[in-house]
């Protein structure tokens, strides 16, 4: 019988009642004495010298507090970029200034170039229509490889190109990857593109930033998914306010998907101006500003060889990327197509020779940065496009091909640099395989096509390294910062307590799972324990919820803290019962004297706690509350099998999505209906950039789906009801819950599916079709099945 | 927005009386009209809500012939156009509910989105725009992208609707908007069949002549079989190519003449 308590059971989500009450509490319900209301000013055009910003008239009107521009920030800091690449020279990359109001140039549709602060957001809009603005138009960066050639227009004048950084993984195998390609029995070559994607979280970004002059203290509300990283960047490197004279707080955040990760320079201004003019300054991002300010997703042109002997073994892969940046750093932008892409093209296989090239490049658009999965997706549609494309090439079953290259022994060293502690890929896609009914593909083919339908089928498989991620490692790697998390269990004298979490948790039901965790351990219901997050002044640390990290990090760092606590409390309870420590024994929320009859429960134990009066003052001090920071020793690697059937309408290029069946290995599970959610949720984002959504900048880089009207989210008629399966369990050998992540499997493992499958509808029909670029929109399947 | 006037008629005497005004603009059910307010893109002075006019709602049915109020929303003719079914399904299938239950049909005509549905029916329906002050044949009324015979101020009060023998609306949508990336209305009367295409055409919703030939002498998809469609006057953006457009033209005609009922 499936648990209905603790580790395994699927409570519902508590969170779930005041979100679907309209109870939450999320930014823009924030509203303050004095508050003021910031519009942005923003640029209309791609690129351009901005000669002269008059606001003379702008600020003479009515409602008007202040009127900001560039030059109020020239002595402020930047907005960072939190991980710096070292390229292929051994030289750091191009790093650009990028300021919280434009200066001397605007560099994309979007770019903030004044801010009206006023009375109210009307009057603040008013003005900034009144604002002068003199902008000379340059020729528009937007095309990567356009960009890097010689006397291309330069996006950042003092830079000394328009490339990022060139980056060689391994670089050492580069020369041995070039000669096992050159020498292989059979070479599949495919050049693909990872479309740009806005990943339009349900609320858009909002910004709430407090003065209070009585004690010299700032506090920032904000619409983030990790409060403490943005209080460590905007504090220390834009604004230079100490951490206790700083306080962050995200409270309910209506979905991020990596895009509320970053730090941004409506943050920083809010904070800035609220000091600047002593009044509370609030942003309330529209859709429309979302669509060109917040970061965007994906956005790489590859080109991808992968050798074969001549027994269909893989034998080497070569991928070359151009990866967009945008026009400025974000502040995981130079991570994700390096680290978090080429330490995962080994995938599911024994490849023994893997290079990476990476171009980063800066155009006239808005930065990209990490989308759910962030690198892992870009990785996996690459590889498993070019295994899908060398069956279809060599006339072999392509979940053959996979099985005979998977890797079978764990640990397994690949030669990227990580290593993977466990897998058992063959589970999932013998899961897959049952769940799927692959064995029915052919009869529901032969529906299909009586119909006038092609069907096409197609699968793959993803490895993903998250729970990120060891510092020590990352530290080598560039990265700005450590990536360990903490949690401290705060035991009330009643029982209760509240768990203080630095994951963030802004749809992932962190609230219903975690306290499952400590329930567990203690033998308590689950009711007797909160979760306190999104707060820097009630939250001792934390780096914050993305990489798959929240469960397997955090999670860790509290059940380092409960363990603490149930130590202490052990003692305690050894003292209540006249006992030795080592015989106390904790089941069910009682304490028990190992062998005896005699116990004493969780609450008088906890009570003893607080009032001290018979207690062993002289060895444990009173109360119980215990804080433990966690530090991952590696990453953990979740991986599986997906599958997917599409019906093609061959007269219209439609392709429709029939059946998805995911098989997920994501070690130990707490709550399986959280964990199916998380599922479902990113195989509909992977329906959605593979068949729908394209962020599509024309020549003079405007943003060509800047709306709904043109950018295609799915909606619930767009996918089909998943059968998804995480029975196939290999716990993580290296954290305390044996967990290793789910947030953003189905996001990096359903892309290549569905395109496999819509190859496969349209060769059924005799269209000698071995690729299609995402999204495979109705006319672009048309045009390629024409020829 | 900027800040406007609102006033509520509640005859449409006093609507047109009230859209005299300098800078006034009707408001149907708003959901072209408050988006483009929204985005500071229109800025009338007062705006004339037709939304408390009775004599402008509502479905009727006169021996041959369906009329619809100009202030009959979407939803109203899904759910009461039954003598009409094709008309029905068309509006059945227009946004979503909330834009169903606001959307008009007056503001649909009088906006003449070249991506529109109810302009197709309109034209192939041959129907007629009744205004507050003439009576306007669909051949006439249509006039381009967002062009209507319409003059400043008129109101649409009612549009009439002759109910052919068969017809159907097929809708091939665009994946993002869902309005019609090409849409299809075929209407086969005694005299004749009308054929109108909407989302496909730079020139806005019009009628396919050849189709109409063709399908009068033979009203089955297999008479559209020789006919082609040139990709060159089509709207061509993200979503489809001006020959794709083209293509679609006709495999919707076919679809609509084997669905129409
Ligand atoms: C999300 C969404 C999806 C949509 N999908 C579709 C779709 O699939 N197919 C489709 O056809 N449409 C679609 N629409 C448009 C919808 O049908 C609108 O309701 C319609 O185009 C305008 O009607 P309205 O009553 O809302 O007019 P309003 O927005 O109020 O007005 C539009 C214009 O018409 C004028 N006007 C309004 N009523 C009258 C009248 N009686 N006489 C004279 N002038 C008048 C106004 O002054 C204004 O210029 C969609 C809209 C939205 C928001």
């Amino acid at each position: 019988m499936p648990k209905d308590h603790g580790i395994g059971a699927s409570p519902k989500r508590r969170e779930d009642v005041r979100f679907l009450t309209g109870t939450g509490n999320y930014t823009d319900d924030i509203n303050v004495y004095g508050q003021t209301y910031v519009y942005f000013l923003r640029s209309d055009m791609a690129h351009g010298n901005i000669k002269n910003i008059d606001t003379a008239a702008a600020a003479a009107m009515s409602g008007v507090v202040r009127i900001f521009t560039g030059a109020d920030f020239e002595g402020v800091g930047g907005i960072p970029c939190g991980w710096q690449i070292t390229d292929v020279h051994g030289e750091p990359m191009q790093e650009p200034a990028h300021p919280v109001l434009a200066i001397g140039k605007v560099r994309h549709v979007g770019d903030p170039i004044a801010a009206v602060v006023a009375e109210s957001l009307e009057e603040a809009r008013n003005a900034a229509e009144a604002i002068e603005v003199d902008i000379e138009e340059l020729p528009a960066v937007v095309d990567m490889k356009a960009a890097l050639e010689d006397g291309a227009t330069k996006v950042h004048d003092d830079l000394a190109n328009n490339l990022c950084y060139e980056w060689g993984f391994v670089e050492d195998n580069r020369a041995a990857v070039d000669e096992a390609i050159k020498n292989a029995a059979h070479v599949t070559t495919l050049e693909l593109r990872n479309n740009r994607l806005v990943a339009n979280p349900m609320e858009p970004r909002v910004a709430l930033g407090q003065y209070n002059r009585a004690d010299d203290h700032s506090t920032l509300h904000t619409t983030s998914q990790n409060p403490h990283v943005i209080r460590l960047l905007m504090g220390a490197f834009v604004l230079g306010i100490p951490e206790h004279k700083l306080t962050v707080i995200a409270p309910d955040v209506g979905g991020g998907f990596g895009t509320k990760i970053f730090h941004y320079a409506e943050e920083a201004f809010c904070t800035f101006a609220a000091k600047a003019c002593n009044r509370p300054v609030k942003w309330t991002s529209s859709r429309s500003e979302a669509f060109i300010s917040d970061a965007h997703g994906r956005d790489h042109v590859t080109k991808i060889e992968l050798a074969l002997d001549a027994d269909n073994n893989f034998t080497a892969l070569r991928c070359d990327t151009y990866a967009n940046m945008g026009a400025y750093l974000s502040t995981f932008a130079s991570s994700v197509p390096t680290w978090l892409h080429g330490t995962l093209l080994a995938a599911n296989y024994k490849t023994p020779l893997v290079y990476t090239n990476v171009k980063a490049v800066f155009t006239n658009t808005v930065p990209v940065d990490a989308y759910r999965g962030a690198g892992r997706p870009e990785a996996t549609f690459q590889v498993e496009r070019v295994v899908d494309k060398a069956a279809r090439e060599l006339g072999v079953d392509p979940i053959a091909l996979r099985r005979q290259n998977f890797i079978t022994e764990f640990p397994y060293a690949t030669p990227v640099a990580v290593e993977y502690d466990t897998g058992d890929y063959n589970a999932t896609m013998d899961k897959l395989e049952v769940i799927a009914d692959i064995a029915g593909f052919k009869a529901r083919r032969a529906e299909s096509e009586k119909k006038g339908m092609l069907r096409g089928f197609g699968v793959n498989c993803y490895i993903e390294a998250c729970g990120i991620a060891p510092s020590n490692l990352v530290g080598q790697l560039g990265a700005r910062a450590g990536l360990y998390d903490a949690a401290t269990v705060r035991v009330n004298a009643t029982g209760s307590i509240s768990v203080m979490v630095g994951a963030h948790s802004h749809g992932q039901g962190h609230e219903t799972a975690f306290p499952q965790v400590v329930a567990e351990m203690i033998g308590i219901d689950e009711s007797q324990i909160d979760i306190v997050h999104g707060d820097t002044s009630k939250v001792p640390f934390g780096m914050g919820t993305y990489g798959s990290r929240s469960l397997a990090v955090c999670g860790s760092a509290m059940v380092r803290a409960t363990e603490k606590i149930i130590n202490k409390a052990k003692k305690i309870a050894a003292h209540l019962l006249e006992a030795a420590d080592s015989d106390i024994e904790l089941k069910d929320g009682q304490f028990s004297v190992a062998g005896t009859d005699k116990s004493v429960a969780w609450g008088d134990v906890t009570l003893a706690a607080y009032v001290p009066h018979n207690y062993p003052l002289e060895d444990i001090e009173p109360g119980l509350e215990e804080t433990a920071f966690y530090d991952p020793a590696n990453f953990t690697y979740p991986s599986g099998a997906y599958c997917c059937e599409v019906e093609l309408d061959p007269e219209t290029g439609k392709v429709t999505v029939e059946r998805f069946s995911a098989a997920d290995d994501f070690g130990n599970i707490v709550n399986p209906m959280i964990v199916s959610g998380q599922v479902h949720g990113g195989i509909g984002q992977g329906i959605g950039q593979a068949l729908l959504e394209n962020a599509a900048y024309d020549e003079n880089g405007q943003l060509l789906s800047a709306s709904y009207m043109d950018y295609a989210m799915p909606r619930a008629d767009d996918v089909p009801f998943y059968a998804v399966d995480h029975s196939a369990c290999t716990p993580c050998t290296h954290n305390p819950l044996g967990v290793k992540g789910c947030g953003e499997a189905g996001a990096i493992g359903s892309p290549p599916a569905v395109i496999n499958a819509v190859i496969d509808a349209m060769q059924s029909g005799g269209h000698n079709v071995t690729h299609i670029d995402m999204p495979a929109s109705p006319s672009r399947v048309w045009e390629a099945m024409k020829g | 927005m900027y800040s406007f006037e609102v006033e509520r008629p509640t005859s449409v005497a006093d609507a047109a009386a009230a859209l005299g005004k300098d800078e006034a603009q009707a408001l149907g059910g708003g959901q072209t009209l408050i988006p483009t307010l929204k985005q500071r893109l229109a800025s009338p002075s007062v705006l004339v809500s037709l939304a408390g006019i009775a004599d402008i709602k509502g479905v009727s049915v006169d021996g041959g012939t369906v009329t619809i109020g100009g202030g009959t929303t979407h939803g109203v003719v899904a759910a009461e156009a039954g003598a009409y079914p094709a008309l029905a399904a068309l509006a059945g299938n227009i946004g979503d509910p909330a834009v169903r239950n606001r959307g008009t049909i007056g503001g649909s005509l009088a906006n003449n989105d070249p991506s529109a549905c109810y302009p197709s029916a309109a034209l192939a329906s041959g129907a007629t725009i009744v205004t507050n002050s003439r009576e306007i044949a669909a051949d006439d009324y249509f006039q381009g992208l967002f062009e209507t015979a319409l003059e400043e101020g008129e109101i649409v009060i009612s549009v009439k609707f002759p109910i052919p023998e068969a017809a159907s609306y097929q809708k091939f949508e665009q994946p993002a908007s869902r309005f019609a990336l090409v849409g299809v209305y075929v209407a086969k009367f005694a005299d004749g069949v009308r054929v109108a295409v909407t989302g496909a055409s730079e020139g806005g919703v019009y009628r396919w002549s050849e189709a109409e030939a063709a399908l009068s002498g033979n009203f089955s998809a297999d008479a559209l079989d020789g006919l082609t469609v040139s990709g060159d006057d089509m709207i061509s953006d993200l979503h489809g190519s001006g020959d794709y457009r083209a293509h679609l033209v006709k495999v919707m005609t076919k679809r609509a003449v084997a669905a129409a009922s």
